[in-house]
């Protein structure tokens, strides 16, 4: 408990640093509430995503797809949207996209190819089959979906397994998911008619836009689900030593599999964000945040040799990065130098914490 | 300390040491690790260098190499201030470490690694020629010049690795030659050639520094020994006048009676079957292995490195695939075929069939996690309510059971890396005790733990044993231990095992037939 504070002090105090600097060369422009409020909605997307990813690093994984997924999950939602349905059922098929991406990247990870490759293809059967008799959407992926399950199931004893690594799997899903999401379009973006309660996710509210607290929410419950649950525990015993946990009977597969669904399922809740800040669907958006969310999670003291992240951290760490960018803006900087500046940041967080690191032992 | 004739003392040009030590310190924080050591090795002698663990052997091997620089004390080497900056100066200077683990790149060839750094050019090229017939001149330095340098490490046995490192070290010029307890991989086969090399070595007038824990390898292989407790230089002296006891007693600060213990079984234990192993045949090993452990019995498995013993427990607790055959585990529930009940280390734990690792570092802890994890991990589910543990409660819960198997800690939240090997090891067996293990799987329990230590596990087994009645499937490479602690003890050949035997009348000689032969050459039934 103890030492988890002390790792979080660091990158508090990197924000802190950040945030006065900016206070005192931008003054009013940058101190103003109105500018507070903006960046934690700023931050509130790559946020939410560098959860997730914080807690695939703390597994020992990683994920280069976040940017895409959470294009497609997006595009998935405005779909949904245009085709009439609500808010609920399109930020649940947003979600259930994102969950569904991390399920495959799981599945490919622990080696089931050949089950993820069977189960998806009767899904997209069952659906396109739902279909042809007149069932529509969301029905017909829910048939799919229950047909993929079952599938899955069914195929629980079968014996090939063709581990993977999370960087190559990833690598590949980064670029097919983004066609995903264009094709899902036709090239084009997805325009919706606008949804009051979408739109109510990222605009300032009473307190604090809505959306804000999405990723505070998700982030105290993945902080909760990490320190305290059996699941949590072994996703830091995976990172920590896989022949360990695999010696102490955690059982190394069904705990990879859940560990990117949940990953995944945050930059899916990310998406309805994006959808909401976008007004739209846009197959372009979230490009490099991949980058950005690995970028908050290793500023926020994770190692991306797994065993070690800190949900809070990466919080301040993708706070970090919004700082510089909307002081520097505010500053009237080009835009090239806040990117050298948040590269600059991003290895000087990893170096002091190594040198903390190498000083305690 | 007078003069001592080594059987190459006439060779110890120069006159003085060819590495002195004088008064060496060195503090960490508030740990002072080295408190005045003293050391003098001579040209031509292989010099034992022993302590327990924590004693200071590697501080000062780490010193020695450049790694730490010593807060006061002097180095000499042949008679030059010795303060290396880093390793690379130190081995300029003619001072080679070879580690424990090995250091060598496995994907590159022997040759690219024997002069890796410093390759034979042709313009921009490595001259791959002149490589390869220096490599083999170096192998011949360490009497493998069968070997082909073309050959990648990684398909080397462990005993040509380690001879690989020593020929790299040899290599340049090297005057020092210190070794790390190099053995620890090696199966007995393997060592004596290896302690033959380092005395043609030493006789050619390198001096060699030795450090192991194994009295027999020392005492076949050194002239002169020196003793390092807490930090200090407590005794050195030529090696035909001491003897093992009295080796021990040294590094102990007190005399350890006697190092092992086999109590006998508590009357009224029961003595049921809690394990039978029926004809398990592995994915290459064991082949058609069956045995029955019972209750308060510690049952050894003696065999070379690479006979099947590892694969044999790694089948039994469901870490290697069963081919054929059966593994029964005590209880009704859990009779089974190997693939459906027993075939996951899950399963096994479930069942209240633990493990202990022989790979302490990769496989058996979690090393930057603190004990409590490494202690709970197998039991967390069953800890659990509702999916949550409290870590709180886990610490708490872990002191008795550190305490009980004396874990020198600073407390449970402390990381395991921070520990010495003997409390590693402790913490490891500590987990089996904890997850309420009624039958213990232990792989090479004593590797690289210091006398001191291996004293208390033994002690410790025999109590789980014979006092608790639980059952204790113990593999070893150290026969010694095996005669010292077993109630029985059975043999591993190329994959096949024989039937076990009890301890009475088994000699290190018979089992050491036993296992080169597969055969138990004459002798009881």
């Amino acid at each position: 408990m103890k030492a988890g504070w002390l790792r979080a002090a660091g990158p508090l105090l990197g924000l802190l640093c950040v945030w006065s600097l900016f206070a005192l060369t931008a003054g009013s422009k940058f101190m103003s509430w109105s500018n507070q409020e903006l960046m934690l909605l700023q931050t509130a997307v790559v946020g939410t995503a560098a959860v997730g990813a914080t807690w695939i690093i703390v597994s020992g994984g990683i994920d280069l797809s976040v940017g895409a997924n959470i294009a497609l999950s997006s595009m998935v939602g405005a779909w949904l949207l245009r085709d009439g349905h609500g808010f609920v059922v399109a930020a649940s098929g947003s979600i259930a996209t994102g969950a569904a991406v991390g399920w495959l990247i799981g599945a490919l990870v622990v080696g089931h190819l050949v089950r993820a490759l069977l189960t998806a293809a009767t899904a997209a059967l069952l659906r396109y089959a739902a279909h042809a008799i007149g069932v529509g959407e969301p029905w017909a992926a829910m048939v799919g979906a229950a047909g993929g399950a079952g599938t899955w199931w069914a195929m629980r004893r079968l014996p090939w397994r063709l581990p993977l690594s999370p960087f190559i799997v990833t690598l590949g899903l980064w670029g097919a998911l983004r066609g995903l999401a264009k094709g899902l379009g036709g090239q084009q973006p997805i325009y919706f008619e606008a949804d009051d309660t979408l739109r109510a996710v990222m605009q300032p509210g009473p307190l604090l836009p809505p959306g804000v607290w999405v990723m505070l929410g998700t982030a105290a419950i993945a902080a909760l689900l990490l320190k305290r649950s059996v699941f949590g525990r072994h996703t830091v015993a995976l990172g920590s030593s896989r022949d360990t946990a695999r010696l102490c009977g955690v059982d190394l597969g069904r705990t990879e599999l859940s560990v990117y669904v949940l990953g995944c399922g945050c930059a899916g809740i990310a998406a309805v964000m994006q959808t909401s800040f976008l007004s739209m669907g846009d197959p372009m958006t979230g490009q490099g945040y991949e980058l950005k969310a690995i970028a908050a999670a290793v500023i926020g003291g994770a190692s991306l040799t797994g065993g070690e992240g800190a949900i809070f951290g990466t919080l301040l760490g993708a706070l970090i990065m919004t700082v510089v960018d909307n002081g520097c803006t505010k500053l009237e900087l080009d835009n090239w130098v806040q990117e050298v500046v948040t590269g600059a940041i991003i290895v000087g967080a990893v170096a002091l914490d190594r040198w903390r690191q190498s000083r305690a032992s | 300390m007078s003069p001592v004739a080594s059987s190459s003392a006439g060779r110890a040009g120069g006159g003085g040491p060819r590495l002195s030590v004088r008064g060496l310190k060195k503090r960490f924080g508030p740990t002072q690790a080295l408190g005045g050591v003293d050391l003098e090795v001579r040209a031509g002698e292989v010099h034992a260098l022993v302590g327990e663990n924590g004693a200071g052997k590697s501080t000062l091997l780490k010193a020695l190499a450049g790694v730490h620089a010593p807060d006061e004390g002097e180095m000499r080497l042949e008679g030059v201030r010795h303060a290396p900056r880093d390793p690379a100066a130190a081995r300029a200077a003619g001072l080679a470490i070879i580690h424990q683990e090995l250091a060598l790149a496995p994907h590159l060839t022997i040759a690219e690694n024997l002069f890796l750094g410093r390759e034979p050019r042709r313009g921009l090229l490595v001259d791959r020629r002149a490589m390869a017939e220096r490599a083999r001149a170096a192998l011949a330095t360490v009497g493998r010049e069968q070997l082909d340098p073309q050959r990648l490490v990684a398909t080397l046995p462990p005993a040509d690795r380690q001879l690989v490192e020593i020929a790299r070290a040899l290599a340049q010029d090297v005057r020092v030659l210190v070794l790390d307890e190099p053995t620890s991989s090696l199966t007995q086969q393997d060592v004596d050639p290896l302690l033959q090399r380092l005395r043609a070595l030493a006789a050619s007038g390198v001096a060699v520094v030795y450090v192991s824990h194994v009295f027999e390898e020392l005492f076949a292989v050194a002239d002169r020994y020196t003793v390092l407790r807490d930090g200090r230089t407590v005794t050195s002296g030529a090696m035909s006048d001491i003897d093992h006891d009295g080796l021990v007693a040294a590094m102990v600060g007190r005399e350890i009676g006697d190092m092992y213990r086999r109590s006998d079984v508590v009357p009224g234990l029961p003595r049921d079957e809690v394990l039978a192993i029926e004809d398990v045949s592995g994915r290459a090993l064991p082949i058609g292995a069956s045995l029955s452990l019972r209750r308060g019995e510690v049952l050894g498995l003696a065999g070379l490195v690479g006979a099947g013993r590892t694969e044999l427990l790694r089948c039994v607790f469901g870490l290697d695939e069963v081919r054929s055959g059966r593994v029964r585990i005590a209880g009704l529930e859990r009779v089974g075929t190997p693939r459906e009940r027993v075939g996951t280390p899950r399963a096994s734990w479930a069942a209240g069939v633990g493990m202990l690792s022989e790979d302490r570092k990769h496989e058996g802890l979690m090393l930057q996690r603190s004990l409590a994890d490494n202690l709970w991990l197998p039991c967390l589910s069953r800890r659990a309510r509702g999916g949550f543990v409290s870590s709180r409660g886990l610490e708490r819960d872990a002191v008795a059971w550190l305490e009980r198997l004396g874990v020198k800690a600073r407390g449970p939240g402390q990381a395991a890396r921070e520990l010495s090997g003997g409390n590693q090891q402790k913490v490891a067996l500590a987990r089996l005790l904890a997850a309420e293990c009624d039958v213990l799987l232990l792989d090479e329990p004593t590797r690289g733990v210091d006398v001191g230590a291996k004293a208390e596990l033994y002690a410790r087994i025999d109590e789980l044993a014979h006092r608790d009645g639980r059952a204790v499937l113990v593999v070893s490479s150290y026969l010694p231990e095996l005669l010292g602690l077993c109630d029985r003890v059975a043999v591993v050949s190329r994959g096949r095992l024989l039937p076990p035997r009890p301890i009475a009348g088994l000699g290190e000689h018979a089992l050491l037939t036993a296992m080169t032969t597969g055969v138990f050459a004459g002798g009881a039934a």
